[in-house]
């Protein structure tokens, strides 16, 4: 303060809210450049191109009938899916049993539910989390308690795509961070191991690998050997899902600065004890748009399984609409099963985003 | 420095390479107990590399350091006693982003020490109380200013009951309005009797705190010398240069 003498007096500014941006006329924002309007022209003439679709789905649609035959003409019919609900959500799981594979949807999204907020997660969520698997296996099983048992040739529909998509992720999950520590060791073997069965894995086209699992596998195990052709196929999706989220978690772990392993080295923290607690949780929370990316391709990958005659959800859409009593309904399954597919990955694609904001709120004032 | 066993830190004749760039030539250096050293010198002399050697970021290939009598050698159980005497602070503060202020004093205390939660805690609030930010315990390190995470990443140190500290240029990455809070920091520290190796351009505080200045250029210790002595009166050439460089 040698500069000035009197310290120059500065008036006193309110703070004040922004001036809100102007409201655009409509027409202006349809048609106010060439850009705007060849959007509102296509976008118009796609809508339109819609409306069969739409009389197809809606207007023209046979909602409810006990007769099949009144679905004969141009519309959807409705009263299929209506009719073959539990077929298609169940598959050829035995229809007094079919509680159990309900039971087992439930026990899915309440764990789901349970484990959405960050606050829960740790060693007794897992714990939770391997209890509800082992629950969920046995009453599909059946065996024990008075249920009856039921092969896996028989499990059907819903339940199997979300076990698959569940079990196939969720075990992959730590076999994917090993394989990412493992690429980025320096320790030649690991890092040779990992970075082979990655490649490998990434360059198979999956219905390959399902093929291997449930064809090759069983002719190359010695006799008298036999794995679950379920089991199989599960292992085939989990050794893909883990080569491609170790890629992703991989990619996570070069985001995390050499500072953060110093900073525990220099407090003395054991270096697993630093990969789990420090290194891990910050590589994964840079990752979760490609982890949610890969966790829906795998919801909808499960559906390959068909090619090996698993039957899961899509499956047993297929067989629906086979039934001649029934005017050949294939779109009306398909689109039915779409709708469940998307309902999922929707959600999986909402959370992700709910995560990312929660995550991102930590770094601002 | 006169009696041998009293010291905490011993360098001798310690050679480090990165590749075939000889960064660290055959430096001695004694720290006593209780004794604090600035090391300042031109960037690239090796200053933050000699520190992080002590602590074993860095490997050393020749030479050999002790901490409080313990050798630094291939063995894990040194490694880990030497990490216990010797708290460190970064220039980047290196804190936790993913925890919560307390969170980053408290976890490290559990993972390393296997201290109880609750008791890690009482000790993250003791220290953040001392460098005086306890009320922000419970934001994140990226809601705070740089000063603010500088003295929460001194705190975290603290936690871990180090008998010698070690500063890598703590002040260089703040704004020069948050280099005060924590130098002050440091100075109470220094005020208690911590043994402290400080690499640092703050010649204020190198006057004011520093038992012995360190001057290093190319690798190589050129000058070491008390402060008054060192300021007023530096021996080498080298040494007169960097100050009136730095001092404008």
């Amino acid at each position: 303060m040698t500069v000035f003498d009197v310290a120059p007096t500065v008036a006193h500014i309110e703070p004040s809210a922004p001036p809100k941006p102007p409201h655009k006329p409509l027409l202006q924002l349809f048609f106010g450049d060439l850009i705007a309007s060849v959007l509102t022209v296509s976008t118009g003439f796609l809508l339109i191109l819609m409306i069969p679709a739409l009389n197809w789905a809606v207007l023209d649609a046979v909602w409810a009938t006990d007769d099949p035959s009144t679905c004969r003409d141009g519309g959807a019919c409705w009263a299929f899916i209506a009719a073959k609900f539990r077929f298609i959500i169940f598959g050829v799981y035995p229809p007094d049993e079919q509680w159990r594979p309900l039971l087992v949807m439930g026990l899915i999204l309440a764990m789901i539910l349970a484990s959405l907020s960050p606050r829960l997660w740790g060693q007794r969520l897992i714990a939770a989390w391997i209890a509800c698997v082992a629950a969920m296996l046995t009453l599909m099983w059946g065996g024990v308690l008075g249920m009856a048992p039921v092969p896996t040739s028989s499990w059907g529909g819903l339940p199997v795509t979300l076990l698959l998509a569940l079990l196939s992720l969720g075990l992959g999950f730590p076999f994917a961070v090993f394989l990412a520590l493992g690429r980025r060791s320096s320790l030649p073997i690991p890092r040779m191991l990992s970075l082979m069965t990655i490649e490998l894995v990434r360059g198979l086209p999956l219905v390959g690998l399902l093929f291997v699992a449930s064809i090759l596998l069983p002719l190359l195990l010695p006799a008298g050997w036999s794995i679950d052709k379920l089991g199989r196929t599960l292992a085939a999706l989990t050794v893909f899902a883990a080569a491609y989220l170790a890629e992703v978690i991989r990619g996570g772990l070069q985001g995390v600065p050499a500072g953060q392993i110093e900073a525990a080295k220099a407090l003395g923290i054991p270096g697993w004890k630093a990969v789990w607690h420090i290194v891990l949780p910050q590589a994964l929370q840079k990752v979760i748009p490609p982890l949610t990316n890969t966790a829906i391709v795998m919801v909808k990958n499960t559906s390959l399984v068909l090619i090996v005659g698993v039957f899961d959800m899509l499956s047993a859409a297929r067989v629906a609409a086979t039934d001649p009593v029934w005017s050949a309904p294939y779109v009306e399954s398909y689109v039915f099963v779409a709708l469940i597919y998307f309902l999922i990955c929707f959600g999986i694609s909402n959370y992700s985003r709910w995560l990312e904001i929660r995550v991102q709120s930590r770094s601002y004032r | 420095m006169t009696v041998n066993n009293l010291n905490a830190i011993e360098v001798a004749a310690l050679d480090k390479w990165y590749g075939s760039f000889h960064v660290l030539k055959s430096i001695d250096l004694n720290v006593a107990t209780g004794e604090r050293i600035v090391v300042c010198g031109p960037s690239g002399s090796g200053k933050s590399t000699l520190i992080r050697c002590i602590n074993r970021l860095e490997e050393h290939q020749r030479g050999n350091i002790s901490v409080n009598g313990i050798p630094l050698g291939d063995s894990v159980k040194n490694l880990d006693a030497i990490r216990r005497e010797v708290g460190m602070v970064f220039q980047h503060f290196n804190l936790f982003p993913h925890l919560t202020v307390k969170e980053n004093c408290a976890l490290p205390q559990i993972l390393a020490r296997g201290k109880r939660r609750r008791d890690a805690e009482e000790m993250a609030m003791h220290f953040l109380g001392k460098v005086r930010i306890p009320e922000q315990a419970d934001k994140y390190p990226g809601q705070l200013s740089g000063g603010q995470q500088q003295r929460v990443a001194i705190a975290r140190a603290l936690c871990m009951t180090p008998k010698i500290m070690l500063f890598d240029e703590p002040t260089s990455a703040l704004d020069p309005e948050m280099v005060k809070e924590v130098l002050d920091t440091m100075v109470t520290l220094a005020e208690e009797g911590m043994t402290m190796i400080v690499v640092t351009h703050e010649m204020g505080f190198a006057r004011r705190v520093a038992d012995r200045v360190v001057f290093m250029e190319a690798g190589q210790v050129i000058e070491i010398n008390e402060p008054a002595a060192f300021f007023d009166a530096p021996e080498q050439e080298s040494t007169r240069r960097f100050l009136a460089n730095i001092m404008h």
